[in-house]
């Protein structure tokens, strides 16, 4: 009996998402930090779709037993997937033009808007 | 990189592009789809450029823009594909025509040739995310590569 | 004494979070699922689709495709813009 763990699973993986925000000041390292948090989010939205003794939402030589894992939520999943490494993508572009500029990826020394 | 790195490249690449298809191809039957073989054959095309450097890839930029425009605008063509009864509607499934077979009820070995404009929309999708992904991995190694052979 | 601040705010948050988790419905038991029933009933009828999840992300919720696909090509579009090279 495992009861609610894979939901605190998740959680608190965006609990570590939110203490790497909070601390650290790499910009490389906020970056990971967000992803951590879109890791935990993708994990939620899978788990709460489960269904005690569930199989897969396909019927390529699917078994006969057992009811089908709520689809809708997987789907959007892979909807919030592809849409993080598209946020990825960019933030990492930002994160190396600032290098370029500045020198530098503390996020305390970037504080000024001169360009 | 190395002649290891090099060769394990040149037998892996095709391999990962064959498998990328084959996850795009039987995106309706079996776990997978346009994003997900899209992903694999661009971690092949990111293989490549980690191996060979950016430069020799340089001028497939625009190809590779292209094929992104290609693949949204094939997507968005077949979402109209159905506009006589709503868009994105699936006028091809079950038609008999291309990807129109039919398709036994509940669980079945699974037919390549069903499922209608399904298919078509995995493989314009497969085709965007694997440019979109290679576009972008090739940006950033362009832009940092000044001093690679 | 900020870091004793932004520690307390860090807990605060991670516990309603962890709290949350736990008070949530049992797992594997979810309460509303009508709309999956008839998308798991009826993609082999309506779509010939064996892959239910293909059936959704194309079909059914054919714009939420759409606008990640423009997600996908805005983010592309912006790399290649901040990318570019300044000096030739």
């Amino acid at each position: 009996m495992i009861g609610n763990l894979p939901f605190v699973v998740c959680m608190i993986l965006v609990a570590l998402g939110l203490w790497t925000l909070v601390t650290k000041r790499n910009l490389i390292k906020l970056v990971i930090g967000i992803g951590l948090i879109e890791s935990g989010v993708n994990l939620f939205l899978v788990s709460l779709g489960y269904v005690r003794g569930g199989i897969p939402p396909i019927y390529t030589y699917a078994p006969a037993d057992g009811p089908m894992v709520l689809p809708t939520p997987q789907a959007l999943t892979l909807t919030s997937i592809v849409i993080g490494v598209a946020t990825t993508a960019l933030m990492l572009a930002f994160a190396v033009v600032i290098y370029r500029h500045k020198g530098t990826l503390d996020a305390r020394k970037i504080r000024d808007l001169r360009g | 990189m190395t002649v290891v790195v090099r060769t394990i490249t040149r037998i892996l690449f095709p391999i990962s592009l064959v498998f990328g298809g084959y996850v795009i191809m039987h995106g309706h039957l079996t776990p997978g789809g346009g994003f997900q073989g899209g992903a694999v054959a661009a971690s092949g095309l990111a293989m490549v450029l980690v191996a060979f450097g950016a430069k020799r890839l340089a001028e497939k930029k625009g190809l590779l823009s292209a094929l992104e425009s290609l693949g949204g605008v094939a997507f968005a063509a077949l979402g109209f594909l159905g506009l006589g009864l709503t868009f994105f509607a699936n006028i091809l499934a079950r038609s008999g025509g291309l990807f129109g077979g039919p398709v036994p009820y509940g669980p079945n070995p699974g037919e390549l040739n069903t499922a209608g404009t399904l298919p078509l929309m995995n493989w314009a999708v497969g085709f965007k995310v694997l440019a979109g992904l290679g576009a972008v991995v090739l940006l950033f190694a362009l832009f940092g590569g000044e001093n690679d052979r | 004494m900020k870091w004793w601040l932004a520690l307390a705010a860090f807990c605060l948050a991670a516990g309603f979070l962890i709290f949350g988790a736990v008070a949530l419905r049992p797992f594997g038991e979810p309460r509303y699922r009508e709309m999956d029933e008839y998308f798991i009933r009826f993609s082999q009828a309506e779509l010939a689709a064996n892959n239910v999840v293909t059936a959704i992300v194309f079909d059914y919720r054919g714009y939420d495709t759409l606008g990640e696909a423009t997600v996908l090509f805005t983010a592309v579009t912006g790399v290649a813009l901040i990318l570019r090279r300044l000096k030739k």
